[in-house]
Formats: C-alpha cells, sequence, structure tokens
C-alpha cells in the first residue's frame, strides 16, 4: 500500500547517485549532537518530527504527527480529525506546554516556522492550511481551508469484494512524498504490479480531479504511470496528494485546484519578507507553486507549475529567505534549491546538494544555508546536512543516514537561529537533535 | 466504507466486523500428532487486577521483564499497553497514544528488560525503556494521507519486501548479539532481520508451503544460539531457521501456531499454541486449543488446555511467555483476558483441571 515514497525515492537516490559521482568531494564537517533534547511529559509522545524551530527566546516548538489519525463517518460523508499535535519546550528541553489542542486543522504535520515576532506558524499538509499562533499560542491568521469531508476510495469496493490486494504495488499516492511532475508519479519500481483493489476500479473517480493522476487509483492506474518522471525522479511519490481526499466538500475550494489564492494541496513551508509579506510552500501535493500574500493574509500572487525549468517545481518541499529578500526554494524531485526575488523572478538555482527536503538559513551577519537530503525512502543509507552559502558554494557536510545519534532518519525540518548550533526534526526516528558543529573554517 | 462509526486509517475497525476478508488464510489446523501426555495445569484465579475504571480489550500480547513484571498489549478502545507487577497488581500504562499504536498484535521484552511492541495497525514496532521511554521504532507508519486515499484498507499479501517497511507485522524475536527478527506478517510473509541499531541485514521468506516459504508467520521466538521458531500459522507448522534465516528443521502436526516462545535457562523448552480460532467456532473447541511443550529439536514432551472460557481454558491464545517453563503467561483474544498458568510436575496424565 502506499509505498510509492519508497518507489519515487528509490528512483531518486539513483537518479541521484549518478549526479553525485561527478561532484568534487564534499568536506566533512566535525558535530556533536544531543539526541535526547527534548523532555516529553510522562505518557506524552513526541511522534515524526515534522517541524521544529525556535523563538527569539530559545523555547522549541515541535510540530509532530502523533496520536491517532482518525475518520468519522457522517452522513453521507466522513470527516478527518486529529493526528497531529504543537509542543513547546524552554531551551533546555523541558516540556513547557501544548498548543492548539484539538485543533480542527492539525491532521499531518507538514511543518513549523516562527517569526521574527515570535508568532509561530504551522503547516499541515492534511488540512492543507497554515495556521498563525501569537506567543500565547491565539490563533491569529488561517491561511487556506480544510476539506470538508474526505472522499474514501470511491466504489467501497473492499469491503464487499475482499482481498484485492492494495498493496501489491501500484500505490498510488504517497502522501508525505513529494510529487513527481504533473501528476505522474515516479511510481519507479515496484509501481508496477499494481494491485487492483476489491472491488475493482476502485478510486478512480474521486481523486481524479486533483492533481494526482495516481491518487485514487491505486492498482493499476498508479502503477502504469510508473514510467519517467521529467527531472527525474522525485523523490517521493506521489503527486496527486491524497487521492481522493477531497471530494465534495463544500464551501472550500478542492486543494489542489491550484487557484488563485489559498487553495493549497499539502503544503509545506511559510516564510516572509522584511516587510512581512507571507509565502507559502505549495507544496508537495501537485500545485508546484510558491504563493505570495500580505502579512495580513490578502493574496497577492503565486508563481510556478509542474517541471524542470527554471520556475518550475517537482516537489516543493521547503522554503527559506535571506535577509536581502531572496526566496530560497527547495526543488526536491529537481535536486535543487531555486532561488527567487520577492516577485517571483527567478534568480539562480543551487545543486550538488542532492535532494533537499528541509532547508533554513541562518542569521547573522554571514548567512548561510543548511539544507538535508534524503536519498532513500527510509532514512536509513543516503542522507546528509549541507553548508551551503548564500552563493551556492556547498562548504560542506555531515551526518550519515540511520537511528543512532549523529544519523539523520528524514529530517523534514531544520532550525538554524545560529551558524553553528541546529535543531534537527527527524521524521523515521522521532526526535530532534541539537547539533553543534565544530569550527569548520 | 460507511458502516461503522468510527474508522482508524489503518484497517482496524474492519478488521473487526469482516475479519475474513483481510486474512491470508485461516484454516484452522487440526492436530496430527497422537498419544501426547497431558501436563496437568491450572490458572492463578483472577490474577491480573485493574483499577476501577480500567479495561483491557482483547488481549493480543503479552511478556514478561526479568524481575518478573508482566506487561499486556492489548486492543481497548484504543489500542495500549499495560504493565502489570508480578503479583499482578496494575501498575501503569506505556505509550498511551504514541503515533506507532493503533492495533495490538504482540508484545516482547528483550534481554534488557526493554519493551517491543508489535503493531499491526500502524506497520511499526516501537521499542521503549523500562521506564516507557521511547528508544527506537522500526517501520513505518503509512501516511495518514495515503491511507485515506485508500479506505477501505484491505489486506492480502504483497509481497513487497522492503526494508523499512512492513505489511502487518506480527511478532518480534532477539538472539543473545540483539539482532532483531521481526515475523511479517499478514501483508507479507517473512522474516526481517536487523542489526541491533535498527540497520536492516536482510529478510528471507515469501508466500507459500516450501521451506523457505511462509503462510502467514505469526508468531517468532529465537533460543539461546541465535535459531528462530516462527510460528507457519496457515502452513500448521513450525519453521526453525537458523541466524541467518536459512531453514533448518520444520515441526509440523501441532496444528496451527498462533503463538510460539523459547523458554529460558539452560535448558530451553519450546512451546506452541494451537490455538481456537478467533470467530471461536464450536465445531473448532474440539480439536484446538491446545498448547505443546516441545524440545527445541521438536521432541514433543506434553501439552495442556482446552478452548474455553472458564479459567484454565483458552479462548484464542494470542501470545505467549514462558520465561519460566512452568508458568505460562496466555493473552487470548475472545476472553478480554491474560491468565497465569502454573504447570505441575509431569509425572501424571490426568486431566489439570
Amino acid at each position: 500500500m502506499k509505498r510509492t515514497f519508497s518507489c519515487g525515492l528509490a528512483a531518486a537516490a539513483m537518479a541521484f547517485g549518478v549526479s553525485l559521482v561527478a561532484q568534487a568531494p564534499v568536506a566533512e564537517i566535525a558535530f556533536d549532537t544531543n539526541a535526547d533534547l527534548l523532555k516529553a511529559p510522562d505518557n506524552t509522545f513526541i511522534g515524526e518530527v515534522a517541524g521544529v524551530a525556535t523563538n527569539s527566546r530559545g523555547n522549541i516548538f515541535v510540530y509532530t504527527r502523533t496520536g491517532h489519525p482518525y475518520a468519522t463517518i457522517g452522513d453521507s460523508r466522513t470527516f478527518y480529525h486529529a493526528g497531529s499535535r504543537l509542543f513547546q519546550f524552554d531551551p533546555t528541553g523541558k516540556f513547557v506546554r501544548e498548543l492548539g489542542q484539538d485543533l480542527y486543522g492539525f491532521n499531518a504535520a507538514q511543518g513549523l516556522r516562527i517569526d521574527p515576532q515570535d508568532n509561530i506558524w504551522t503547516i499541515d499538509a492534511g488540512a492543507s492550511q497554515i495556521v498563525k499562533f501569537d506567543p500565547n499560542g491565539n490563533v491569529q491568521l488561517v491561511l487556506g481551508r480544510k476539506p470538508e469531508t474526505i472522499g474514501v476510495r470511491a466504489g467501497g469496493g473492499a469491503l464487499g469484494g475482499g482481498r484485492g490486494a492494495p498493496g501489491a504495488g501500484g500505490p498510488p499516492v504517497e502522501a508525505g512524498a513529494a510529487p513527481g511532475a504533473g501528476g505522474r508519479g515516479p511510481g519507479g519500481p515496484g509501481g508496477a504490479p499494481g494491485g487492483a483493489p476489491g472491488g475493482g476500479g476502485a478510486g478512480g473517480g474521486r481523486g481524479g480531479g486533483r492533481g494526482g493522476a495516481g491518487a485514487g487509483a491505486p492498482g493499476a492506474g498508479a502503477g502504469a504511470a510508473a514510467t519517467g518522471v521529467p527531472g527525474g525522479g522525485a523523490p517521493g511519490g506521489a503527486p496527486g496528494g491524497p487521492g481522493g481526499f477531497g471530494g465534495g466538500g463544500r464551501g472550500g475550494a478542492r486543494p489542489g485546484a491550484g487557484a488563485e489564492g489559498s487553495s493549497f494541496n499539502r503544503p509545506t513551508d511559510v516564510a516572509w519578507d522584511r516587510t512581512g509579506n507571507i509565502y507559502i510552500a505549495d507544496g508537495i501535493g501537485g500545485n508546484n507553486r510558491i504563493a505570495k500574500f500580505d502579512k495580513d493574509g490578502k493574496f497577492i500572487k503565486s508563481w510556478g507549475q509542474t517541471g524542470a525549468e527554471n520556475g518550475q517545481f517537482s516537489g516543493v518541499r521547503s522554503m527559506a529567505t535571506d535577509a536581502a529578500g531572496n526566496l530560497y526554494v527547495a526543488d526536491a524531485g529537481n535536486n535543487r534549491i531555486q532561488v527567487f526575488d520577492t516577485d517571483g523572478n527567478f534568480k539562480s538555482q543551487i545543486s550538488g546538494i542532492g535532494t533537499p527536503m528541509a532547508i533554513c538559513v541562518s542569521r547573522g551577519a554571514t548567512q548561510y544555508i543548511y539544507s538535508a537530503h534524503s536519498g532513500d525512502p527510509d532514512g536509513m543509507t543516503d542522507a546528509a546536512i549541507y553548508k551551503v552559502g548564500l552563493d551556492g558554494k556547498v562548504l560542506g557536510k555531515f551526518g550519515t543516514a540511520g537511528k543512532l545519534p549523529k544519523q539523520f532518519g528524514l529530517v523534514n525540518s531544520i532550525d538554524c537561529r545560529t551558524e553553528n548550533e541546529l535543531l534537527v526534526g527527524e521524521m523515521t526516528n522521532w526526535r530532534v537533535q541539537k547539533i553543534t558543529l565544530r569550527a569548520s573554517r | 466504507m460507511r458502516r461503522s462509526v468510527t474508522v482508524y486509517l489503518a484497517v482496524v475497525a474492519l478488521l473487526g466486523t469482516v475479519p475474513l476478508l483481510f486474512r491470508p488464510v485461516l484454516a484452522q489446523g487440526r492436530a496430527t500428532v497422537t498419544n501426547v501426555p497431558v501436563i496437568p495445569w491450572e490458572a492463578v484465579p483472577n490474577f491480573f487486577k485493574l483499577p476501577p475504571g480500567v479495561y483491557t480489550g482483547e488481549n493480543m500480547g503479552i511478556a514478561t521483564n526479568s524481575k518478573g513484571h508482566v506487561f499486556i498489549y492489548h486492543r481497548s478502545g484504543e489500542t495500549r499497553l499495560y504493565e502489570y507487577d508480578e503479583k499482578g497488581t496494575f501498575v501503569r500504562e506505556i505509550g498511551r497514544g504514541n503515533y506507532g499504536f493503533a492495533f495490538a498484535h504482540s508484545v516482547r521484552v528483550d534481554a534488557q528488560d526493554n519493551i517491543w511492541a508489535v503493531d499491526e495497525g500502524t506497520n511499526m514496532l516501537v521499542k521503549f525503556s523500562p521506564e516507557g521511554k521511547v528508544l527506537m521504532v522500526l517501520g513505518r507508519r503509512p501516511d495518514p494521507l495515503a491511507q485515506l486515499a485508500n479506505m477501505p484498507g484491505n489486506g492480502g499479501y504483497g509481497g513487497l519486501n522492503k526494508q523499512y517497511e512492513f505489511g502487518r507485522p506480527t511478532d518480534v524475536a532477539f538472539d543473545a548479539a540483539g539482532n532483531i527478527f521481526v515475523s511479517d506478517g499478514y501483508d507479507d510473509s517473512r522474516v526481517a532481520k536487523f542489526d541491533k541499531n535498527g540497520k536492516f541485514v536482510k529478510a528471507a521468506g515469501t508466500r507459500g508451503n516450501g521451506p523457505t516459504q511462509l503462510n502467514l508467520p505469526h508468531t517468532i521466538a529465537a533460543d539461546a544460539k541465535g535459531n528462530i521458531y516462527i510460528g507457519d500459522r496457515s502452513n500448521n507448522r513450525v519453521q526453525v531457521w537458523d541466524n541467518d534465516l536459512n531453514p533448518k528443521a520444520s515441526y509440523p502436526g501441532m496444528g496451527s501456531p498462533w503463538a510460539v516462545c523459547v523458554s529460558g535457562g539452560t535448558h530451553q523448552y519450546l512451546f506452541s499454541s494451537n490455538s481456537w480460532q478467533d470467530s471461536a467456532p464450536a465445531a473448532q473447541a474440539e480439536y484446538s486449543g491446545e498448547v505443546y511443550k516441545m524440545e527445541l529439536d521438536g521432541t514433543i514432551l506434553g501439552k495442556f488446555g482446552k478452548a474455553g472460557k472458564a479459567a484454565g481454558e483458552f479462548a484464542t491464545i494470542h501470545q505467549m511467555d514462558c520465561r519460566n517453563p512452568d508458568i505460562i503467561y496466555t493473552a487470548e483474544i475472545n476472553n478480554w483476558r491474560s491468565q497465569k498458568i502454573i504447570l505441575k510436575p509431569q509425572a501424571t496424565r490426568t486431566s489439570g483441571q
């Protein structure tokens, strides 16, 4: 089931492997870690760390997939609840409090950032929403609307039809993943066998409306699409986002419609320029665009589309701004970071940093980019964090893949308020590591 | 998909209503071995004691640590993990609400007293320290949105054989070096081996009944030499593989091995439960529900237990702990309980009730 992610990443890894060979060796940066930083209270569990960030006083905020995501059958519709929580810790890692308890849009944590005024911004790929909290935890702004209902696979085939193997292959969607171009997932190996789900025809219809061909149609459809993806294998599977998700909600545009405004489809990140304009990375559901809003949430413009050209994206994974107002966009499927000005004009691109799944830009007089590479779907064989100058020069890297301290399992978030002290949030290791880089230059 | 009120993203609720659709093969084996002596046994009455307002549901997993504390992993309103002391008194809950719990399957305690919960609803194993802190996770809960797209979930053999993803994993075992062996499971049909740091080493097994094949590897245990014993449930046999996952021996004849365990100490024994099927069909009560005690070489020493709901009877043993070969802890699905069973010396052949 839904293993496109793996396939996609594997494909990406292979594709990337080739390019790596051509790169000059990158210097290793010596570093230390505290992999046991955060102390949650008894019976409060941090799960997959989608987002970690500090505020100006060193408090640490973690947006995590934990607890139980669940669906409730209502009238003719199915509603999606829970699955993510937001915690605050003090600078030493001691638990302070929870924010956003039982929040409507806390479903599939995707990212978290703190703005210069210490407001806390959460990005949720399940609700396709961005929520801004003030430092006291009050909701100040909501961008995007959660679909009223989730569409389950059409036909309910499996119930009656029994055991069609979903898994068998063609998993259509994997959400946590960066999409491949245009919704044709990287599919890659393994996508093929496509076990038709029980009742056959399952879902084809439902998911269709959204970017992802693959989405609703596990099995054959998606599997078949597994062929080439422009830009060479996105690290993730699927494109079309949460297939079937969102079918008929009234009131909000379907996520993924890609319309002007805030109909996000699995957004991944938020950033601000010096005047407070808001930029949303949108995202990994097929929209492949950056949306710009003013500080009050009024839509200004958006740019980008699926593809591999300048100004096009194959899975927008992460984003950050520098003091000069440049916008750095992690274009994971294309294995690059694209640099734009605040009007969305393409300026340059940075490569040689693997598949950028999470980036940050440090503060201070001389700023640096840190970019987390994940080259395999499990975070167990190919990972590193790169340090890059704003000019795109790769300065060094550190870390490997795995579960031990100093290893990284699908880094999804980096906080780098200062140059040599980072917080790194991992999906597969359910933790935050506090990384201290030793003097490297 | 509109048939139940609340549907967890994993297959959860569906299992309860249409179990037959989800399991690969459910034929219940009838034991073929004969003249097996009965080991007298008795249950300690009401051994496990819960505070008011605390319940267990289907008891899926049970294991003891070196201090005699007992851990029960069960399907209640939510899937939960409880700890009891050596007297059967509830001590505390572990792991409530963590991301790896959705549909309990088994629990094991390793040599360092870490607690490993195997969850077939999230496809994950969660390793807790003795204090209940998460130390490691294996496998990954499928992305919730991907799950939604696939609802209603269904199962069936996928044979995906991924290094770091499981298909409804069932159990875990450890060798002396700390290597981790995962029986996996309903949607895969293999054993996956990891080193003590969670690094994938290898996997073996596909769906079938050949020597390197499995048909619902449902339970797994290791002996002191690092051999592993796989309850190959739907093939009605226990498969013995060496530490590198090569087949060594096969022990058929004891019905369907739902649960196996290997006792501690210098002289180790193998126990295998031919559990009464979980839908508790009346006709099967006559030929299931017993547990076999064996030497590690497969020599059958005796059996105890019978299908039923009274004390000392078993309605679907789903996991056993046999750290002490004369004290067997059983977790039962249908009876929503676990029992502490005392085996009496094997001199007589009378029934132990």
